[in-house]
């Protein structure tokens, strides 16, 4: 199993670099995780791996791309559903719904998404 | 919008289809992940190749021959007039000749040769090949980057369907325990869940929820989307994406307007969550079967009239080809209605009727065209007529849209290009393959925006919604060109 070391310890991944266990996450994992990605963490992306960690927990699925354009929408403001989807395409250039789960610690979403 | 990853090879759109000069081994370094052991054993297959596969391969390919007597023809029939080669969007692309549909079957037909037709026994004379570990690796690579889309079937003299050679190929792989995690996850995820995404009751009811809220806020209307209800008149099963990506959800908007403003009573179900069936793209009869059930035991459960299936192209030829031969009869259910039914057709029928009134200048921002489908296309059928799957998405988009345009001729309707990501290659360790393999179509769809200055790109699949967001923008266009046609009923109905 694909694994990488974070201060001292092993942490297993699947093979595209998810979090085997969830609860393996910590911030500064996260950090890391962001910097395989290319991504660089702010304010605004720890607001949405906060949000989107807790609807895991409650759902055990992550949400609706709908959903987080919502919520980021409401976080900064945006009234505008396009621009609030740039705004969130930004943060996660590659896509919000794979590159935040991962860098949020959660599975990979599968299925045509 | 996404920018390109640097390592992506993204070709130059110069509106022109060439045949590429071929590059053996071209396409060789890109193939998919192997299937986690937990997927495999769900799925009932060995969690990895284990001693003796060679001979169980060998074996399962005999029981498939014996089986199907078509699968034996495809092997003995082709002359290899090579009417097919230039017919397969990846072979464009990539320019692998082992991505021609003729030689990728090859890779096939030599180890048929050797194992099962006197001829093989001379090697040399007949081209026969034993089944290696590097014969199986090179299945593993390139029966992976064919799609299933049957495009090149549709030009053989002799029609043989390829598809079925690839999906005899992944059958034989799966059972020695060499499968695919992208579609295999996806299945096993079906059996916990109800759906590819493994999306639970809940989780789904609040995401309902949230749509409900958004087309109220939108319209002021009271647009509800039930979950889990009996006694209704429909079963709605769309592809799961339709509850969780963009812009499949603008779909589901506009399947729930539909249902809201002619007055018919329905449900989604939180246990059928899914139209697509990805045991198609394995080749797996027992797991297509078990997951196309679910569709027909919860019709059974709720007590419905009907069965519509939601925009997705496999799920469509899979729910109206081969349900009722694995799971039907359906006489439970009401004789007058077609079952399944596709929701273009049925939203169509609508406007026809007059139940539901549509008002085209919503969309008169918009220059729209159609991509066919390749299951829709070259799969099944909709309707009453013979290519009503052509006709009945051109007529929807019409009573939508004021400006509509088609794609080059050549590379519409039944001989469309696949979007390049069917078939279980819409994952991203194949991104590459996924590019290459749509150029074909992103050639066409330039010259579209050039020429008549389309902006909307309108699609009855979950996969090719899925596929062009991602490749649009790799090409340098906009992915939210990339639409349903229930996304324009959506703007347009009058509530």
């Amino acid at each position: 199993m694909p694994s990488f070391e974070f201060n001292g310890k092993t942490i297993e991944t699947d093979d595209e670099g998810y979090l085997q266990n969830l609860d393996n996450w910590n911030k500064e994992i996260a950090g890391y995780l962001a910097k395989t990605e290319g991504v660089t963490l702010t304010e605004k992306h720890w607001q949405l791996i906060e949000w989107i960690r807790a609807y895991f927990q409650q759902f055990q699925v992550a949400p609706a791309i709908k959903s987080l354009v919502k919520e980021i929408g409401k976080l900064e403001n945006i009234q505008d559903k396009k621009e609030a989807n740039k705004f969130l395409y930004d943060l996660f250039p590659e896509g919000p719904a794979k590159q935040l789960a991962k860098i949020a610690g959660l599975p990979k979403p599968t299925g045509c998404v | 919008m996404a920018k390109p990853k640097e390592k992506y090879k993204v070709p130059v759109l110069d509106g022109n289809i060439n045949i590429p000069r071929i590059v053996p081994g071209a396409s060789a370094y890109e193939h998919m992940i192997e299937a986690q052991k937990d997927d495999m054993e769900a799925l009932g297959f060995p969690s990895k190749l284990q001693d003796g596969w060679k001979e169980k391969a060998i074996g399962v390919f005999k029981e498939i021959l014996d089986n199907n007597k078509a699968l034996r023809d495809y092997m003995d029939i082709c002359v290899r007039c090579g009417a097919c080669t230039d017919k397969c969007q990846f072979f464009l692309g990539t320019s692998d000749p082992n991505n021609m549909p003729v030689q990728r079957q090859e890779l096939m037909r030599k180890v048929y040769r050797y194992y099962f037709t006197p001829a093989g026994f001379f090697k040399n004379l007949s081209n026969s090949q034993e089944l290696t570990e590097e014969v199986l690796k090179d299945w593993f690579t390139y029966f992976y980057q064919c799609s299933e889309c049957r495009r090149c079937s549709l030009y053989c003299p002799y029609g043989i369907d390829t598809a079925e050679v690839t999906m005899a190929a992944r059958q034989i792989m799966d059972s020695i325990g060499l499968g695919q995690k992208y579609a295999t996850e996806v299945i096993h995820k079906v059996f916990k869940t109800g759906n590819n995404i493994g999306i639970p009751a809940p989780a789904l009811r609040n995401t309902l929820d949230d749509l409900e809220e958004e087309i109220k806020d939108e319209t002021g209307k009271d647009v509800k989307i039930p979950m889990d209800v009996e006694g209704v008149d429909v079963l709605l099963v769309p592809p799961s994406a339709d509850f969780f990506a963009m812009p499949h959800m603008e779909s589901l908007k506009g399947y729930a307007k539909v249902f809201h403003k002619a007055g018919i009573s329905y449900t989604v179900s939180s246990y059928a969550s899914e139209a697509g069936n990805f045991g198609m793209f394995l080749g797996s009869y027992k797991n297509m079967k078990e997951i196309n059930k679910r569709i027909w035991d919860e019709a059974r459960r709720l007590k419905v009239k009907r069965v519509i299936v939601g925009e997705c192209g496999h799920a469509w030829r899979a729910a109206y080809q081969y349900s009722n031969t694995m799971n039907g009869p359906f006489d439970f259910l009401d004789s007058k209605y077609k079952s399944p039914t596709h929701i273009c057709d049925f939203t169509l029928d609508l406007i026809n009727k007059g139940a539901i009134r549509l008002d085209k200048s919503a969309n008169d921002d918009k220059v729209v065209t159609f991509h066919d489908s390749c299951n829709v296309a070259r799969g099944s059928r909709m309707g009453d007529y013979r290519g009503g799957q052509f006709e009945i998405p051109r007529q929807l988009i019409k009573a939508a849209a004021n400006h509509f345009v088609e794609l080059r001729e050549g590379t519409t309707r039944e001989s469309t290009f696949c979007c390049g990501a069917g078939g279980g290659l819409l994952t991203e360790e194949v991104m590459n393959i996924r590019i290459a393999g749509s150029m074909p179509r992103m050639q066409t769809v330039k010259e579209a925006v050039d020429n008549h200055k389309v902006n909307f790109y309108a699609l009855i699949c979950a996969i090719c919604k899925t596929q062009f967001s991602k490749i649009f923008p790799t090409y340098g266009f906009d992915a939210e060109m990339v639409g349903g046609i229930h996304q324009l009923v959506s703007n347009a109905i009058i509530l």
